[in-house]
């Protein structure tokens, strides 16, 4: 998959490389240890942070942590049980 | 006055349309979650132009990322008066995600990063093993949509929700041709396969065929319309 800076395809694609061996064999299966791949990863951020402040895309707001905080949205109490499919209107703050 | 607009977007934001759907993939949880590192690009993901991973860590043996996707971001031809000219072509996602190899949760918060006065949709996927089969996958699905256009709130969430359930039966469906090419490898050839799977395979060509017809009609009336965005 292509990278918002199409000079930094190549520098992606090896570390995707590297994070997908990694991230299902030793991740998942209770190696947690991360820095096989960082050596590429630093290499490929520093070529999309710049892509990032051409297309005028600010890093910051793209690291907002929301999962497990206030900030996540929940589910309204009048959408029906999460098995079925279902679309309400309900205010979430 | 300016308390009062204030008042009226706030409300318009916390008033979201809710929508959300489960489904089950038939592979283990190890494999989906791998295959959704992988999802793009595949034959559903065409509105989907770019992926990138901005900051990844691991934080009490969970995996933490936040990405960066930008997307094309068509709207109706009533939603053109929005937009002031010169907005960028495509729209830029943001996902978080938390990965728990432990309870075997792959948990993603998806929500836009501009054009969030007209729309703001938020959605949170779970990925976890399903109750019925511990060899499958549950996907539950919840999106918010929202708007601050005041005086077409309705109209956009209407538009905006429709518009989601079709993306989100299309990430379904890209996520199941790639769990195939990883892990069920010489399906498509093989004699073998069970019923459902094949029956699933043959709604899968048969939804690749009509999309590729309702494509070329759409570019055909793009054409005449003009293309927003």
């Amino acid at each position: 998959m292509n990278s918002v800076g199409s000079e930094c395809n190549d520098m992606k694609r090896d570390y995707d490389q590297c994070f997908n061996k990694w991230f299902s064999e030793k991740f998942l299966k209770g190696d947690r240890a991360d820095e096989a791949c960082t050596p590429l990863f630093k290499k490929y951020q520093s070529c999309v942070k710049k892509a990032m402040k051409e297309k005028d895309i600010n890093v910051e707001d793209v690291e907002r942590t929301i999962l497990g905080t206030n900030s996540e949205p929940q589910k309204p109490p009048s959408a029906k049980p999460s098995s079925e499919e279902s679309t309400s209107t309900s205010g979430t703050s | 006055m300016q308390t009062q607009t204030l008042g009226v977007n706030t409300t318009a934001y916390k008033m979201a349309r809710y929508h959300s759907k489960t489904t089950v993939l038939q592979n283990d949880w190890d494999q989906v979650a791998s295959a959704v590192w992988q999802r793009y690009p595949n034959p559903h993901s065409k509105h989907v132009l770019s992926e990138d991973v901005i900051s990844r860590k691991v934080e009490d043996n969970k995996l933490h990322s936040f990405r960066l996707l930008t997307k094309t971001n068509h709207l109706p031809k009533w939603g053109e008066r929005f937009l002031p000219s010169g907005t960028p072509r495509f729209a830029s996602v943001v996902e978080e995600s938390v990965v728990d190899p432990v309870a075997k949760t792959f948990t993603t918060f998806t929500w836009n990063l501009n054009f969030t006065r007209i729309m703001n949709v938020r959605e949170k996927v779970v990925y976890s093993v399903s109750p019925e089969n511990n060899g499958w996958t549950q996907v539950h699905r919840e999106a918010w949509v929202s708007s601050s256009m005041y005086g077409f709130i309705r109209a956009i969430q209407h538009f905006g929700v429709d518009r989601y359930k079709k993306n989100s039966e299309k990430a379904n469906l890209g996520l199941q041709l790639v769990l195939g090419r990883l892990f069920n490898k010489g399906q498509e050839v093989s004699s073998e396969q069970k019923p459902v799977e094949k029956k699933i395979l043959l709604k899968e060509k048969a939804k690749v065929a009509k999309e590729a017809a309702i494509q070329v009609a759409q570019q055909k009336a793009q054409q005449k319309q003009g293309t927003l965005m």
